[in-house]
């Protein structure tokens, strides 16, 4: 029974692991599945992008608090992190570190919290263009760039002296 | 401080009513944006989020393109068109005024900008080319804010092929006394590394002065940098190993700035990604590994801190030591480490040790046995995550004595998540069969094993799975004969019990199966009555729920059981019913089963029972239908159509096609464009119209950058699959010797008291890990041993089998790559001469003269020495004459053209070139332009005054049959032509021809005279006739795509005519037809090569698009087309 031609072969449960570990992309969604910001490190059409939120908010909403925050998801994890009624989503490569990332979603409101003094999701909604500034600071190109605080908002509490001046 | 947020968060609806609140920031309600931001909170339902946007969307298009609207007022407009875009909806109008933001504004108004461009755009989008002045501008300012926004921007996207404008100035920028600025520019770096990995080359130098810069943020951005290049290749860096251990000490140990912590754990990230690159360079080489198991053991011991990101530095540092070249001291840590979190109460720590634990296993499988209860406790988790990390862990445990107890368990997770139709359970079905024949203990549980996994499996199972099982059944593991009977026996019996209950739950698939198996093999169950199985088929065969392809399987078993004297009168009823049925296919098989079940002879004839498998011999090319089809067509019918080409022809005639071409008919051309200039968003079929060629674009599939995801037999990742199978499994198979670890023996005496609860999990346990540990008896040890023996030689054979084929592959390619540096040194460096051939076509000899003759490139002439045949026998249909004729003596042009044969002197041909000379004999040629062949001629002459006789012979033997052919004289001052009809089996612009004539001027005196002679693309095309109609479905099929433009020949009349004609002239082009500024040219390269071009006027120049079903064909013509306009 041993040798059997091409049978003997055993997948991995999940056949596509790609080789580099890196994020894939950054969402925010409140509880309605509504999204508050998106920000996408691989390309994904545009007309993809709502069914693809749409399908992450769901498996994540799915998910009990007493339950893992990593989710495995079509070919690429999943790493939440809910604060009140808004889930940070973030989607990576499956050599990524999950805890590491879901770290950094904290580190990320954190900072949030410093630039607005208690974040709210007012607060993003209306300072999308902040937020999304504050982003591209500590993630680029789907690496970690940054995670120190003080240099993450460095640059845009200078433009903001300069739109007050 | 996320209570913080989650009460501010909480408060939001009643915020939402307050415009004043701070929640709203800077932004009061009133603005626009706040009114598009309320309105999103308020949507409830798609339908209004559509009706929202559009309105949306056409404000802002109003108001972007308004003169009036102010910078600050244009920063607000993108956010809003942000909006949009998140949201889903295309808002592709204001990607310009995104980019012009970047260009005009200041400030936050131009870093807003530049963010919309980074959301907006991708990397291949054409507008990017306009960022680039932006952003040179930018890199070059004073002002360091903009410096910045530029090398955050060129870091996120940028056109590859403008990097080298840019990248003096990123360069520049290393040097910089800001931090964030040097940081920013090695980020970019980064970037242009990741998309264009050779432009950075030079400056790899850099990059190390990076890692070693003063601020640990430079350094930290330099590490991206590292971890790319030492993936790639890691011998070359293995001199750094000890800068960054020393840098990884000392953010261990404290030494960077304090703002670096994160929870007072110092700068984590950077850890990890220090652990990750060690872990590169430290694999397989314990020199290397040496250095860092001081600093592997401090940051385990540094990180006790009770907290999430000291776990995941930690998790890195196990997975660091355990791919490192093993230190038994670290490993045991390490071990322990995993230990604790798998025990952990904290869920995400529970799975980030089992995936620790998936990936240890496979360096150790004995680890498993140290956390055996604990694997077993997860096994029932309440989450489904935790178990399916823990079903990973055991599936690389897996041998032949666990296996039915690890299956089983997987079968129960099936059973209870199924529900779910998600990828991953299609995965886990699929990965059962394999499992299972691999190490099943018996037949009987093998076959009893697939049978739930095909009632569970449903059909969602990939296809593939019962098509293995089946082969699997038909053709045995090629183990014993009476084994293989005895399983397919033992699949009858377990079939026929299943038939006889209720089968109403069977999913399609299985009852295929079953199907055919009992068609197959219920003969070899003795006493078992075909009778019987028919009817229990007939009985299946009217369940409602049976698909019609269910039942066509079951009509081909019926069939194949319909031999017996019971079966034929069931068969008989069965098909009466179903030869009316509707389903065409239902209806032939119906009436096969009543021919097949009346005619015992027949049937015995074409279903022979037990037969070989490879004996069935199909005629694919359905030659016995040949008579048939050639009477249909004597008598008018139409001939047969490919489906693709029916579609095409069907499309053509229903939809209103925006290909270039579809439209046959000038006179519809001409009136299409008429109509098009009242409607300037229509595509215009005449592009003096549409003029841009973005906007041609946008009427076809753009397939650039797509990737191949699907193919002819479907979805492509396959392949990975299967190599990443491979590659598991010989991962996996390691797991089988065994280690000194104590194993379950163990566990047992040190809980001497159990419940009986955990006592049944002892058990359990024991029965997994069995195979891993070394308290197995020795009867057990010997078995498994030579289980496992067996299947690592198999292995084994098969790696080698596959390594030979892969060498021989490479050294072809080193071969050919060889060749390629050789073809620089030509001219022509479009073409790779590499795998060229010319095909010689010969026929019967008839000539009293011969000589050889090599087709070849010249430079992959040294590799004949090797024994490679570069030039191959063409087809048949063209012949190869060799026509000489003694003539009198003197040599001019005239005087060689005079000794053509008729035949040739009416053909087209170049003029006559002296190939080469020797005192006694001169070697002229000519190319004749044949319609099917290019004609090479070859003019001897015998510059001897006296009578001398010669003999010429060949000497090579590239072309097999005139080799050692007839020696002849040719006399004093005569001449001989000889030629050859050449065809060009791949594009190439050019091919060197390379020959020699050897003749014996004195007895016994052999003298060789070589030549050599260059052919052109040219001399192979020839004008290709067809109709405008014809061109249309010709284009449409053909893959290969070049677009270029070309100069245009300005002189009297119509210049697009006038440059048309002048390829035509030079290049022997067909031009179709000439409609506006647009013309139509086709040609083919012999034999039968079609290219087609598609010329079209555009600004001052001609737009030449060229398509052709080979690779090279359209860049090799467009080079003749650029030289001979470029010469015109």
């Amino acid at each position: 029974m041993v040798e059997s031609g091409p049978s003997t072969r055993r997948p991995r449960i999940v056949a596509l692991r790609s080789s580099s570990s890196m994020i894939k992309f950054f969402l925010m969604v409140n509880k309605q599945g509504q999204t508050r910001l998106s920000r996408y490190y691989e390309q994904v059409d545009l007309g993809k992008r709502p069914a693809l939120e749409a399908d992450v908010v769901r498996s994540c909403l799915s998910r009990h608090k007493d339950e893992c925050s990593f989710v495995e998801h079509k070919d690429y994890k999943l790493v939440f992190r809910q604060y009140a009624g808004l889930f940070i989503v973030v989607g990576i490569t499956d050599t990524e570190n999950e805890l590491s990332i879901y770290e950094l979603v904290h580190n990320f409101v954190e900072i949030l919290d410093k630039y607005f003094s208690r974040v709210s999701e007012l607060d993003i909604m209306f300072n999308l263009d902040r937020v999304h500034l504050i982003l591209d600071e500590m993630i680029l190109n789907g690496h970690v760039a940054e995670t120190n605080k003080t240099r993450i908002l460095a640059p845009l509490m200078v433009l903001d002296k300069l739109a007050e001046g | 401080m996320s209570d913080v947020v989650e009460k501010t968060l909480t408060a939001l609806p009643s915020l939402l009513s307050l415009d004043s609140q701070s929640g709203a920031g800077k932004l009061s309600s009133t603005s626009k944006l706040g009114g598009l931001i309320r309105s999103i909170t308020e949507l409830t339902s798609k339908h209004e989020e559509e009706k929202l946007i559009n309105r949306e969307l056409a404000a802002i298009k109003e108001q972007v393109s308004s003169p009036n609207t102010s910078m600050r007022q244009m920063k607000e407009i993108m956010v809003r068109a942000i909006y949009c875009e998140m949201l889903g909806y295309e808002a592709s109008f204001s990607y310009i005024h995104a980019i012009k933001l970047a260009q005009q504004g200041s400030a936050i108004e131009k870093r807003v900008g530049y963010l919309a461009v980074s959301l907006f755009l991708n990397e291949s989008h054409d507008l990017l080319l306009l960022l680039v002045n932006t952003v040179l501008k930018d890199l070059q300012s004073t002002n360091l804010i903009e410096v910045c926004m530029a090398l955050t921007v060129v870091s996120q996207l940028f056109p590859k092929d403008m990097i080298p404008a840019i990248l003096p100035l990123v360069e520049e920028k290393l040097t910089n006394p800001k931090e964030i600025i040097r940081r920013k520019a090695v980020l970019a770096l980064h970037k242009f590394y990741l998309i264009a990995p050779n432009q950075v080359q030079h400056i790899h130098s850099k990059f190390r002065k990076a890692l070693c810069d003063k601020d640990p943020g430079v350094m930290t951005a330099s590490l991206h940098i590292y971890l790319q290049l030492i993936k790639e290749n890691p011998d070359s860096y293995k001199d750094l190993t000890g800068s960054f251990v020393a840098i990884l000490r000392q953010v261990v140990g404290g030494k960077l700035p304090v703002d670096f912590n994160y929870h007072n754990v110092p700068a984590p990230w950077l850890q990890i990604q220090l652990l990750r690159i060690l872990s590169l360079l430290g694999k397989d080489d314990q020199s290397t590994s040496e250095l860092m198991y001081e600093v592997l053991d401090e940051s385990l011991r540094r990180a006790e801190m009770n907290h999430n990101i000291t776990y995941a530095i930690l998790y890195e540092c196990v997975k660091a030591i355990y791919t490192i070249y093993p230190k038994s001291e670290l490993l045991e840590k390490a071990a322990k480490c995993i230990g604790n979190f798998v025990v952990s109460p904290k869920i995400n720590l529970k799975y980030l040790g089992l995936k620790a634990l998936t990936y240890v296993v496979q360096q150790d499988a004995s680890l498993a046995l140290q956390h055996q209860m604990t694997i077993i406790e997860c096994l029932d988790h309440s989450d489904s995550i935790i178990k399916r990390e823990t079903l990973e862990v055991l599936f690389r445990i897996t041998n032949v004595k666990n296996v039915a107890v690890i299956v089983e368990k997987m079968l129960d997770f099936l059973k209870n998540v199924f529900m779910e139709p998600d990828i991953l359970f299609l995965l886990y079905v699929g990965c059962f069969p394999l499992l299972s024949d691999t190490y099943s203990p018996n037949n009987e549980w093998f076959i009893q094993t697939m049978n739930v996994v095909f009632s569970l499996g449903g059909e969602l199972m990939h296809p593939d799975i019962p098509n293995n099982f089946l082969r699997l059944l038909a053709q045995g593991f090629g183990s014993e004969e009476e084994e293989q009977q005895q399983l397919r026996v033992f699949a009858v019996d377990s079939y026929l019990t299943l038939l006889e209950s209720d089968t109403a739950h069977l999913p399609q698939r299985f009852l295929q199966v079953i199907s055919w198996a009992l068609g197959e093999f219920s003969y070899l169950k003795d006493g078992l009555e075909p009778c019987k199985v028919t009817k229990l088929l007939a009985k299946l065969l009217d369940e409602r729920n049976v698909t019609s392809e269910s039942r066509s399987w079951i009509l081909s078993a019926m069939a194949k059981l319909s031999a017996g004297p019971g079966a034929a009168a069931l068969a008989l009823q069965v098909s009466e019913r179903y030869s009316s049925s509707l389903d065409t296919v239902l209806r032939q098989q119906a009436l096969e089963l009543l021919h097949l079940s009346q005619d015992p002879e027949l049937h015995a004839r074409v279903l022979p029972h037990g037969a070989a498998w490879d004996s069935f011999e199909v005629d694919s090319s359905l030659s016995f239908l040949d008579s048939f089809v050639s009477e249909a067509l004597s008598q008018g019918a139409a001939p047969y159509k490919a489906p693709h080409q029916r579609q095409e022809e069907l499309r053509q005639e229903k939809a209103l096609s925006l290909e270039p071409y579809s439209i046959s008919l000038p006179v519809s051309l001409s009136s299409c464009s008429i109509t098009d200039r009242q409607s300037p968003t229509l595509l215009s079929m005449s592009s003096s119209l549409s003029g841009n060629s973005n906007e041609l674009k946008a009427g076809t599939l753009k397939l650039e950058g797509v990737k191949r995801v699907w193919g002819k037999e479907g979805y492509l990742h396959q392949q990975d699959a299967v190599e990443e199978a491979a590659q598991v499994e010989e991962a996996a198979t390691p797991a089988l010797p065994l280690s000194p670890q104590q194993g379950g023996a163990e566990s047992q005496q040190t809980h001497g008291d159990l419940t009986v609860v955990e006592q049944e999990k002892q058990k359990l346990a024991s029965s997994l890990f069995v195979g891993l540990g070394s308290q197995n008896s020795t009867f057990l040890m010997g078995k498994s041993d030579s289980t496992s023996q067996q299947f690592r030689r198999k292995t084994r054979a098969a790696d080698s089998t596959s390594s030979g084929v892969s060498e021989r592959s490479s050294s072809s390619s080193h071969s050919s790559c060889s060749d390629f540096l050789h073809n620089n040194l030509l001219e022509d460096s479009q073409n790779s001469l590499n795998t060229q051939k010319i095909g010689v076509s010969n026929g019967t000899h008839e000539g009293p003269v011969t000589q050889s003759f090599q087709t070849t490139s010249k430079e992959t002439s040294p590799f004949l020495d090797a024994g490679m045949v570069l030039v191959q026998p063409c087809s048949p249909q063209t012949e190869l004459r060799d026509f000489v004729q003694p003539g009198s003596s003197g040599i001019t042009q005239t005087s060689l053209r005079s000794q053509f044969p008729p035949e040739l002197s009416q053909l087209p041909h170049s003029d006559i070139s002296l190939l080469s000379s020797d005192h006694s004999l001169s070697l002229s040629a000519c190319r004749a332009y044949r319609d099917d062949a290019l004609l090479f001629v070859i003019i001897l002459s015998n510059l001897k005054c006296c009578g001398s006789i010669f003999e010429t012979f060949s000497t090579l033997i590239q072309v097999a049959s005139l080799r050692g052919n007839a020696l002849e004289n040719l006399p004093a001052h005569s001449m001989s032509v000889c030629w050859y009809a050449l065809l060009m089996e791949e594009p190439h612009t050019q091919v060197t021809v390379a020959g020699s004539v050897s003749y014996r001027a004195v007895p016994g005196h052999t003298q060789t005279l070589q030549f050599t002679d260059k052919l052109f693309l040219t001399d192979f095309i020839r004008p290709l006739t067809l109709s405008t109609e014809e061109y249309g479905k010709l284009w449409l099929s053909f893959s290969q795509d070049v677009r270029q433009n070309l100069k245009l020949i300005q002189g009297e009349g119509d210049p697009l005519r006038a440059t048309l004609s002048a390829l035509k002239e030079q290049l022997q082009l067909h031009i179709v037809d000439i409609i506006g500024s647009e013309g139509i040219v086709a040609c083919r390269l012999l034999p039968d090569s079609p290219c087609l071009l598609h010329c079209r006027i555009h600004g001052g120049s001609l737009a030449v698009w060229l398509r052709s079903p080979l690779l090279s064909l359209p860049d090799c013509l467009l080079y003749y087309c650029q030289k001979t306009l470029e010469e015109c």
